[in-house]
């Protein structure tokens, strides 16, 4: 009979994953009103509670992808892949207020240049820290700290060697987790209360994972406005590293 | 019909990401340049248009706000398959420039949104209704 069960939820894993996620928004919904009296979001809960799962799979399979390396849980890849949340994405544009939008636009803009330029500078200052002097590398960290995505692209781009790309990476992943972590906790302090607000925060804080699951753990009203701005976010820093910054690292270090 | 909806998302999607990968290409960047972002702006756009001339019914809305509802959900499923472990266990680089590039940018989000909050903007988008929560 168990093994039926398994072997059915094998055969059909994304209404498998469909059911797992929402046994977990469900519970941590039930925690978030009777544990913190609703004053953590049950969503922030939920992505918390992901990211736990995660590490629970990483650390039984010793693979990458989490919970999706577990036969059972293998359609969280998919329902959790790129594809699903760029599509789900850009359904949230449809609540979009196009003046709320309009009237953020130069500041959005400028919050996307400070968001490529700060994580990069406070990467390399690190990597410099720990005895990295080669630009190369230096650049290539540095890009890690704007996204995960950038680090890998730049590091590819300028011919850094795969374990710097790695670092890199990881980087980019932690900053990611981080954000997804700390914007319902600092969204008082970053006044994360209004659709301009939210794309400032989307632009600055970049990674479309970890503004997207932040801005949901905060209020769900945001996510549009700050994932409009951060999906420019990658594509600026994968333009910007290889070139103008890679140029100026060389120019300082080289 | 639903499905309309939900093919005018499928729509916007597939042409921003196509537009993206142009325009990557165009100045030579090996990945997609805002294309998510494209694909928003185009269904917004291909939904005013749609509303002002009421083709945009009930029934194709649903196929739109369905999607939209499910975001939360794909959040958690991709939160439960990060790679946590290598955050967790890579050196003290990749922790501290993760935590201080986090740092700096909350300063950073704060200042520029205290200035914002100065001028009042904020306000009236606050008397709103709160969000539903995960429905």
């Amino acid at each position: 009979m168990l093994d039926k069960f398994v072997h059915e939820i094998a055969d059909n894993q994304l209404v498998a994953a469909f059911a797992v996620v929402g046994i977990i928004v469900w519970v941590s919904n039930l925690l978030a009103r009777h544990l913190t009296g609703g004053r953590v979001h049950g969503s922030a809960i939920a992505v918390l509670a992901g990211l736990a799962l995660a590490y629970w799979g990483g650390l039984v399979t010793g693979k990458t992808k989490g919970m999706a390396d577990l036969t059972l849980f293998g359609g969280m890849a998919l329902m959790g892949g790129a594809m699903m949340r760029d599509f789900c994405i850009v359904a949230t544009a449809s609540e979009v207020q196009i003046d709320e939008a309009r009237k953020a636009g130069w500041l959005g803009f400028i919050a996307l240049f400070l968001g490529t330029l700060l994580p990069f500078i406070v990467g390399v200052a690190v990597a410099m820290a720990f005895g990295y002097t080669d630009p190369v590398a230096l650049t290539t960290i540095g890009a890690g700290a704007i996204t995960y995505i950038v680090g890998p692209v730049t590091g590819a781009a300028i011919g850094a060697s795969s374990d710097v790309i790695a670092l890199s990476i990881a980087t980019g992943v932690v900053k990611a987790i981080l954000v997804m972590v700390f914007t319902p906790v600092l969204a008082g302090f970053m006044r994360l209360d209004n659709p301009q607000a939210a794309m400032v925060f989307g632009g600055l804080a970049g990674t479309v994972s970890g503004v997207s699951a932040g801005l949901a753990a905060t209020d769900r009203r945001l996510v549009p406005y700050g994932a409009l701005v951060a999906t420019f976010h990658t594509g600026l820093g994968c333009l910007m590293g290889p070139s103008v910054l890679f140029l100026a690292i060389k120019a300082i270090a080289g | 019909m639903v499905i309309f909806g939900t093919a005018l998302l499928a729509g916007c999607y597939l042409l921003g990401v196509l537009l993206g990968d142009v325009l990557g290409a165009l100045i030579g960047v090996k990945a997609n340049v805002g294309g998510v972002g494209i694909a928003m702006m185009l269904l917004m756009a291909a939904q005013y248009h749609m509303r002002k001339r009421g083709l945009m019914r009930p029934e194709t809305e649903k196929g739109v706000t369905f999607w939209a509802m499910m975001y939360i959900p794909v959040v958690v499923a991709m939160a439960a398959t990060q790679n946590v472990i290598v955050a967790v266990k890579s050196g003290p680089v990749a922790l501290l420039a993760a935590f201080g590039s986090v740092a700096l940018c909350a300063c950073v989000i704060s200042l520029i949104n205290r200035a914002i909050h100065r001028t009042g903007a904020a306000a009236a988008w606050q008397a709103g209704a709160p969000a539903a929560e995960l429905d």
